[in-house]
């Protein structure tokens, strides 16, 4: 074994005062559980305000260090060599080839930096610096000391064993998955929604997810796109509750009701609605969308307006300020864009007029929402109670609710 | 659901029962490396003989012609690049039409690459190549024609012989090879009298599993192999034989000859009361020939006013399957080089349906599929993009 621990760094949790426990135990049990699919056993531990993870058998250390770094709250993983307490003489050996494996070139500059928590151990920390940084110039010269900007941080932390790690692995940030509450994402098989969820995922919410599918418009190729979307995001949020909903009837009755130059508008109207609906009936305290400022006629600011007002729940747009070019970055960095660039028409651009309205007037939408009266209400409640749902994990499905309107 | 109705039988077909079970007891019994010196290598070597022995009998042709691949585009791949890259010192020219399938197509977009020119022959409406372009096409230093059998989007047949003839007259040297993935089992295909040098077929579009195929090679003609190795298949294609999938293929086939000609002609009728039944639905359309001279079990219907795929996934809810333009390509929006060959605008390929036909289809099926276009189609037209 090579590294026997992962110290995890976690930056913000650290400074949420008397809640701090929470958020701390929060990332424990995620870690936990991003580390029951991996080989191996493993322990958890807090101790002097740390958090390790300690492998107890042989473990894959890329699949343990890839499934951490989907875990939200750590800010980074650093490998650990754990050794028993020694004197100086063999320590200065043991740093030296440490740093000999780690960097087989040489050519950097370091520093070193103890921690000495057992104060049993006869050298104070500056005195095992200077010991071990002469130890490493020693024997290996082409290294050099910069005190000030070191390209290599070489960390000795002496407890109950001697620690020593060198480099970080980048997790996601953010806060532990499930300390933030839960909210519904309006999930497309495009680019943007994966990445409006995770966005919101990453300060600690919960995701449920509502598809709006329209057969025969779209195909079970396009409702297996975003169900591999879901799976995608599910890595680093844990399992998500897919509402998989019929909207073609309600998708042709405006399309026969309504201007056609109004048909997205008005239909991203009911889509927010039905999204509400659902949120409420499941715990979730807004809504999620991967709308950005005048990327598409219905995300004009004036567009978005008409659509925000049919909701009472707070509408989060994570993406609001971002440029495309921005999006598509992170949607590669969490594994969903080669997916979403799969060319399955969603329900959006079925009938999307060809100069649909892009200042849309909210006293005329809602005038012309009036030519749906007689039936909407009924055609909503039945899309509603004919919802599939499907939970998503990162590498499994389950069918929780099937489709009652197939006979 | 619906009862299931499977049109879709140029993408894929059913196996036969029969051969399924022959398969599994393959699979379970005599499942040797026919390679082997012990007695299971020797049944599995009588059982692989036999099937090439069957298809040879089938063909017309001796078994030492047959070549088993992994499937279609093996062969053809096999066939164009190996037969081109054996005779590029007589030439680098090669000859074929603009609606192959892409097995083609994309070996010769390779051989391009590799220095070699290729005339890509036109076709009339209906789909058909004029034996008189493929004379004047020939050239002293072509090496390899290749022009296919049954068209797979809309079933047309090229006149072989015709052709075999003008290739031969021209340039007796070049090899003249026949893509016959949809042909092989819906017509009586004899190479040699259609002086074809090189033909390709496959298994699971006849009702054996995916994953076998067939390439023929005529005396004498020489290729280079593409899958080198342990020397299996007289060097010609090595790799452990499938035998369970050779097995299977002679097996499906020999069922397909036993009753040929009624079998064909339920096709026909089969073909003929679906376009007599989809032709009632207005302005719909049948593209290329529909008599006895196109295939028997290749329908090509142009819907205008609707998308195709729309139109798919509403049959599918009715238990129909079939395919949009040809299914090979129907995975990305994809205009169809046939469909544009032959002159449909864009609409009409964006609205073009295939609807392919076997054995194990009834009257019965095509004529619930036309009652369900004709159910579907005037409500689909209702709702267009604007």
């Amino acid at each position: 074994m090579k590294y026997q621990s992962f110290l995890i760094k976690y930056a913000e949790i650290g400074i949420k005062g008397k809640n701090r426990h929470v958020f701390e135990e929060a990332l424990v049990h995620q870690i936990r559980i991003a580390l029951r699919t991996c080989g191996g056993r493993f322990a958890v531990n807090r101790t002097y305000g740390r958090m390790f993870v300690d492998c107890l058998s042989e473990y894959d250390f890329e699949e343990v260090t890839e499934k951490l770094s989907c875990v939200f709250g750590i800010w980074g993983i650093c490998p650990v060599r754990a050794i028993d307490i020694m004197p100086i003489g063999e320590l200065r050996e043991a740093v030296t080839a440490f740093m000999a494996e780690e960097y087989p070139s040489g050519d950097h500059t370091f520093k070193v930096k103890t921690r000495r928590l057992n104060k049993e151990y006869p050298l104070e920390s500056l005195e095992v610096n200077a010991e071990l940084g002469n130890a490493v110039l020693t024997a290996m010269p082409r290294f050099t000391v910069d005190v000030h900007e070191p390209e290599i941080m070489m960390h000795v932390e002496i407890r109950e064993k001697i620690y020593l790690y060198s480099h970080e692995i980048p997790g996601p940030g953010g806060l532990p998955c499930g300390v933030g509450g839960k909210t519904m994402l309006l999930l497309s098989g495009g680019i943007d929604s994966p990445v409006a969820g995770y966005m919101v995922a990453k300060r600690g919410v919960r995701l449920d997810a509502v598809y709006f599918n329209a057969p025969p418009y779209t195909s079970e190729r396009a409702l297996q796109k975003v169900k591999d979307l879901a799976a995608r995001v599910a890595r680093y949020t844990g399992p998500i509750c897919l509402h998989n909903i019929n909207f073609t009837p309600i998708q042709l009755y405006i399309y026969e009701k309504c201007p056609h130059d109004e048909l997205t508008i008005i239909m991203r109207r009911y889509m927010m609605r039905i999204a509400e609906i659902l949120a409420k009936k499941n715990d979730c305290l807004g809504l999620v969308t991967g709308e950005s400022i005048g990327q598409v006629a219905s995300q004009t600011l004036t567009a978005l307006g008409v659509t925000n007002e049919v909701c009472t729940l707070p509408v989060f747009r994570p993406l609001i300020g971002f440029d495309k070019e921005e999006i598509v970055q992170v949607s590669k960095k969490i594994g969903t864009f080669e997916t979403s660039i799969l060319p399955y028409e969603d329900c959006c651009t079925i009938f999307v007029a060809k100069h649909p309205v892009t200042k849309p007037r909210a006293e005329v939408i809602r005038a012309h929402e009036k030519n749906l009266s007689e039936k909407i209400g009924d055609m909503v409640a039945e899309a509603i109670s004919t919802d599939e749902i499907i939970l998503i994990g990162a590498d499994s499905e389950k069918i929780l609710k099937r489709r009652e309107d197939e006979a | 659901m619906a009862r299931e109705i499977y049109l879709d039988n140029s993408a894929t077909t059913r196996v036969f029962p029969e051969t399924a079970d022959y398969m599994r007891r393959i699979c379970l019994e005599a499942y040797g490396n026919p390679s082997s010196m012990h007695h299971k290598g020797v049944e599995a070597e009588k059982i692989l003989s036999e099937a090439a022995r069957t298809l040879a009998g089938l063909l017309k042709v001796k078994p030492a012609n047959l070549v088993f691949t992994s499937c279609g585009t093996e062969s053809d791949n096999t066939a164009i690049i190996g037969g081109a890259l054996a005779a590029r010192r007589r030439g680098t020219h090669l000859v074929t039409t603009r609606i192959e399938h892409p097995a083609v197509l994309e070996s010769m977009r390779f051989l391009e690459k590799q220095g070699f020119t290729v005339t890509y022959l036109p076709v009339d409406r209906d789909g058909i190549v004029s034996p008189e372009s493929v004379h004047e096409a020939v050239r002293p230093d072509t090496v390899l024609v290749s022009v296919m059998h049954t068209n797979n989007e809309i079933g047309s047949l090229q006149p072989l012989a015709e052709i075999g003839r003008a290739v031969k007259d021209k340039n007796p040297a070049a090899l003249f090879h026949t893509d016959a993935v949809q042909g092989f089992g819906k017509d009586r295909i004899f190479p040699r009298q259609l002086g074809v040098d090189l033909l390709s077929a496959s298994g699971h579009k006849i009702h054996a599993p995916k994953g076998i195929g067939l390439l023929y090679i005529a005396d004498k003609v020489r290729i280079q192999p593409m899958v080198l190795g342990g020397g299996q298949q007289r060097g010609l294609r090595s790799g452990t034989d499938n035998v369970a999938g050779a097995a299977a293929m002679a097996m499906s086939a020999g069922r397909l000859y036993q009753n040929f000609d009624e079998d064909i002609r339920a096709l026909r009728a089969m073909k003929a009361v679906f376009i007599e039944e989809v032709l009632k639905i207005p302005e719909v359309r049948i593209n290329g020939r529909t008599g006895e001279d196109s295939a028997p079990h290749i329908i090509s219907v142009t819907v205008p006013g609707v998308r195709a795929e729309v139109l798919l996934h509403a049959l599918e809810d009715r238990g129909v399957y079939l395919s949009a333009g040809s299914a090979c390509a129907s995975n990305r929006p994809h205009v169809s080089e046939t469909l544009k060959a032959i002159g449909l605008s864009s609409d009409g390929t964006g609205s073009t349906l295939r609807v392919s036909l076997s054995v194990m289809n009834t009257e019965e099926d095509v004529r619930e599929a036309a009652a369900a276009m004709a159910d579907l189609i005037p409500f689909l037209r209702r709702y267009t993009r604007r």
